[in-house]
């Protein structure tokens, strides 16, 4: 398709895409460092002291010394912050804040990483489906404008749009696990366990992440294409006698799908955020719902390393998103 | 005022309202109906609808309607607070940035456009991690994630409008500049500035739920749509009518409220895309 022509276009044009690249990055390592900044100040200097927040109601002035020494809060905030950021950079999350105030050293990464596993793998089949459909039912809309297809597909994103996911979540449930029986209501997985091992139970939870962004992505592909096909080259295409299925294929989706690309790029990152209350709603064992014990556990170097981790996804997502529309559509690599 | 209410003649935007306001009438005026007391006891937990219990009861033996019926107040009144309160600096931010055209302007929006890359649920859940769980944490969370996103508009509106003939007569006079954008740019940036706070009031709906559902917000024995979700979804089998009830008041509300806005955009003659919504998520 069009990405045959394009190298020849980036090469010659290669200042400015490098330029604009770099300003992308530079643009998201700034982000970052504000983020970083931001989870370390709203976990360190808000609470007051940290180490009284974590142990809660069994604090007692002697443990409260103890776990301030084992979390080395009694070293200044700035010099804590770079120890943070340092480890973070180098891969190294820390201890447990709970697990130090419990007499353990549970490093926050053995915690985290199996959950991270199972996050990645709900992620990717959801996101495995959502690409295609988004595009599919975005564009069959507008091909049969004003016919029950097209005013099902956007009464359905309407409404799915404006349900949060844990209310889409319970009424699937209440659909397929009450009233029919078919699919369980939750996704365990038994510690060591893949979560591919029960393929069932990740289904309520893949259409839940689905129902929320694929919505979004079916209503702006559709607005792409209802756009395209009002241009006058297809206007031309079809007065020139060139037929509707080769006026569709050839000129009108093709060019209703570069813009497409950061609108992925955006569920992407939906889903990312998705996937935190889907996981409750399911009690899957994957990232969200360790942040968010974490979070009713006041474990502060669990949430911080969780955080920083999510921004570091959601960051990148978004610079690769540029990416791929800028190697796309010729356009956008004029400085805005 | 006739063009203003003109959404109501397509279908789906009366209905939407209709919608809108059946949940607001039940959310406000409910806790007059309700049959029990929402905290106390009245049968055998997770017993099916009776005559006492219509909706049945829930994990503690209460009723599930009379829950029903208190449990809307708290999502909806947070969320106007918080909405309002994000309407205020967003403003604020917005007008100095706009109007002053100094070092202020630069300064400030490259801060929003750092908040508008930060995933909203992460930084409220960071929030409260750091400060607890308590409606003002809820409240100035939501705002502080709208804010960012309300100045932006309000910048764009005010430099439009400060370069027009009545700003610059103003300035001529020696009014001095709080006189100024308040009887000048304001009255004129209104209009295109609270287009959207409908969407934006969803929007605080959908994330103080999700909040509340996750157990991170509001707190029991209080009655709430989502907190009656989460309280029941474990015995979802045993009385269903407790965690789909709520659900289907969220869902009504969410959706009569965007299937008005986009009537709203229709008659306005714009293409409606609810961005903000879904980017409760994200």
């Amino acid at each position: 398709m069009t990405a045959v022509a394009e190298p020849r276009a980036v090469r010659r044009e290669t200042p400015p895409v490098l330029a604009f690249l770099g300003r992308r990055i530079l643009g998201g390592i700034l982000a970052l460092f504000v983020a970083s900044i931001v989870i370390f100040v709203a976990l360190n200097i808000l609470p007051g002291n940290p180490a009284s927040v974590i142990l809660g109601r069994n604090a007692t002035p002697a443990a409260e010394r103890v776990l301030t020494q084992r979390m080395h809060l009694d070293r200044p905030a700035t010099t804590r912050y770079a120890d943070w950021l340092g480890g973070f950079a180098h891969a190294d999350l820390g201890i447990s804040a709970v697990s130090l105030a419990q007499g353990q050293r549970t490093s926050v990464w053995q915690q985290i990483s199996g959950p991270l596993k199972n996050s990645a793998i709900l992620a990717a089949i959801a996101a495995l489906f959502m690409i295609p459909l988004s595009i599919g039912l975005g564009v069959i809309g507008p091909i049969f404008p004003g016919k029950p297809v097209d005013h099902m597909i956007s009464i359905f994103s309407l409404a799915a749009i404006a349900l949060p996911e844990f209310v889409t979540g319970s009424l699937l449930i209440g659909i397929f696990f009450v009233a029919l029986d078919w699919l369980p209501p939750v996704a365990l997985v038994p510690p060591g366990g893949s979560p591919l091992d029960n393929p069932s139970e990740l289904v309520l939870p893949v259409l839940t992440l689905l129902f929320a962004s694929l919505a979004a992505g079916v209503r702006m592909v559709r607005a792409g294409m209802t756009e395209v096909l009002q241009t006058e080259y297809v206007q031309t295409a079809r007065l020139n006698g060139v037929g509707e299925r080769r006026v569709l294929w050839r000129y009108a989706l093709r060019n209703a799908l570069a813009p497409s690309v950061q609108v992925l790029a955006q569920n992407l990152q939906w889903l990312i955020g998705g996937i935190i209350i889907t996981e409750n709603v399911f009690a899957y064992p994957g990232i969200g719902t360790e942040l968010v014990n974490a979070v009713q556990t006041r474990d502060v170097t669990v949430v911080q390393s969780v955080a920083m981790l999510i921004a570091v996804v959601y960051v990148v997502i978004n610079l690769l998103a540029d990416l791929v529309v800028m190697l796309l559509v010729p356009k956008l690599r004029e400085p805005a | 005022m006739r063009a203003r209410f003109r959404f109501l003649h397509s279908r789906s935007g009366a209905i939407g309202f209709g919608i809108v306001v059946f949940v607001l009438l039940v959310a406000i005026l409910g806790p007059y109906f309700a049959p029990h007391d929402p905290r106390a006891p009245v049968g055998l937990p997770l017993s099916g609808p009776s005559g006492k219990a219509p909706l049945g009861t829930d994990f503690l033996g209460r009723d599930v309607l009379s829950r029903l019926l208190y449990g809307g107040r708290s999502v909806i009144g947070f969320a106007a607070a918080a909405t309002v309160l994000a309407y205020a600096v967003g403003m604020s931010i917005g007008l100095a940035a706009g109007y002053s055209r100094s070092l202020i302007d630069p300064a400030l929006m490259r801060t929003v456009d750092v908040m508008l890359a930060f995933p909203p649920l992460l930084f409220l859940l960071v929030l409260i991690a750091g400060a607890g769980t308590s409606i003002a944490v809820l409240v100035i969370g939501v705002a502080a994630i709208q804010a960012p996103g309300i100045s932006r508009i309000v910048r764009t509106a005010t430099l439009e409008v400060s370069t027009r003939g009545y700003v610059e007569a103003g300035i001529a006079r020696g009014e001095r500049a709080f006189a100024v954008i308040g009887r000048e740019v304001l009255p004129n940036i209104l209009a295109p500035v609270l287009v959207d706070a409908g969407l934006r009031f969803t929007y605080s709906i959908l994330i103080i739920a999700s909040v509340n559902f996750l157990g991170l917000g509001l707190q029991p024995p209080n009655s709430d749509w989502a907190l009656m979700i989460s309280e029941n979804r474990t015995y979802i089998q045993l009385n269903p009518w407790a965690v789909l009830v709520p659900a289907a008041m969220i869902g009504l509300l969410t959706i009569g409220i965007n299937l008005t806005g986009d009537a709203i955009a229709r008659s306005l003659g714009r293409s409606y895309v609810p961005r903000t919504t879904r980017s409760v998520v994200g």
